[in-house]
């Protein structure tokens, strides 16, 4: 990463979590975690809180949903590290890899509900222009979507506006394929906290 | 709803926390970077960037707020509160639409 705080600056006992970590699993700690680890009194224990409960919290959208919304905020933002992520742990949530591929690449095409898509959509908007009027949320609302699930996508979208933000600034390490797919497998297992 | 209760409450405790709780940064410092407004140079292209444009910054834009006298604390803590307020601008606008929309349309 490009600050050597952020490579070196853990304690004994988070190093030694670290060496732990890559001996079980096989793969080196990915950057996304390791970044949550340093000083987590200022960024990381809070954040986790809020991204956990955005992704895993009680919502009518299925993990496998916000793990598609948060892959594509991050195709919005051309987060590479956040994009593999989490189009793995989509992929693995629902089972269909096929259908997170096609939402990345054409979403107006894609085979997803109409609730789904114009969320989707919403949500792009919103990460690309910074705005939204009230027409484009009506349009969200009359496809179906309830006011709560509005607001649950919204958290998502802030919480991987942030990531997105912290992974590319930071410069995260992109990771194998393999890796990704461990990290997508220990989202699902575990969540965020 | 407790659930929507839960997710707003979580994200104002990172807010409040990052520009109001103990930093290496000044308190001041880090609401300008939470606001990407009042930034001196070189420290407003890197803040610039990582609001509008993250996927460009490079490591001669740290390196420049480095030897312009920020510490990779500073800088760490800094980027952060960047990426967090542009993230909170976006729940404000998406909030407010939502508002809208549904004063002007049905509840529900």
């Amino acid at each position: 990463m490009r600050l050597d705080i952020l490579n070196r600056g853990y304690s004994p006992a988070t190093r030694l979590l670290f060496a732990l970590i890559r001996l079980f699993s096989g793969h080196p700690v990915p950057d996304a975690a390791k970044l949550v680890f340093y000083r987590p009194d200022f960024y990381g224990a809070r954040a986790k809180e809020f991204t956990h409960e955005a992704m895993r919290g009680p919502s009518a959208w299925s993990v496998g949903d916000r793990e598609l919304m948060a892959a594509y905020v991050s195709k919005v933002n051309e987060s590479a590290f956040c994009i593999a992520a989490h189009t793995a742990t989509a992929r693995r949530a629902y089972q269909d890899g096929p259908m997170v591929a096609a939402v990345l690449a054409d979403l107006e095409s894609a085979p997803v509900q109409e609730p789904l898509r114009a969320t989707l959509r919403m949500l792009g908007k919103l990460t690309a222009e910074g705005k939204l009027s009230a027409e484009d949320m009506r349009e969200v609302l009359s496809a179906g979507v309830s006011r709560q699930q509005v607001k649950d996508a919204l958290a998502v979208c802030v919480a991987f506006n942030t990531t997105d933000r912290l992974s590319d600034a930071f410069g995260f390490e992109v990771l194998s394929l393999e890796g990704f797919e461990a990290g997508a497998k220990y989202l699902l297992k575990r969540g965020y906290r | 709803m407790p659930d929507e209760d839960k997710k707003r409450a979580a994200h104002r405790a990172l807010v409040d926390r990052i520009l109001n709780g103990e930093g290496r940064a000044s308190a001041e410092q880090r609401a300008r970077a939470f606001g990407n407004e009042g930034l001196s140079p070189p420290l407003d292209t890197l803040m610039g960037k990582v609001v509008t444009t993250p996927a460009q910054v490079t490591e001669a834009d740290f390196a420049a707020a480095k030897a312009s006298g920020f510490s990779e604390d500073q800088l760490f803590e800094l980027v952060i509160c960047a990426a967090v307020g542009q993230s909170a601008r976006l729940y404000e606008a998406g909030l407010a639409a939502l508002a809208e929309a549904t004063v002007t349309g049905e509840a529900g």
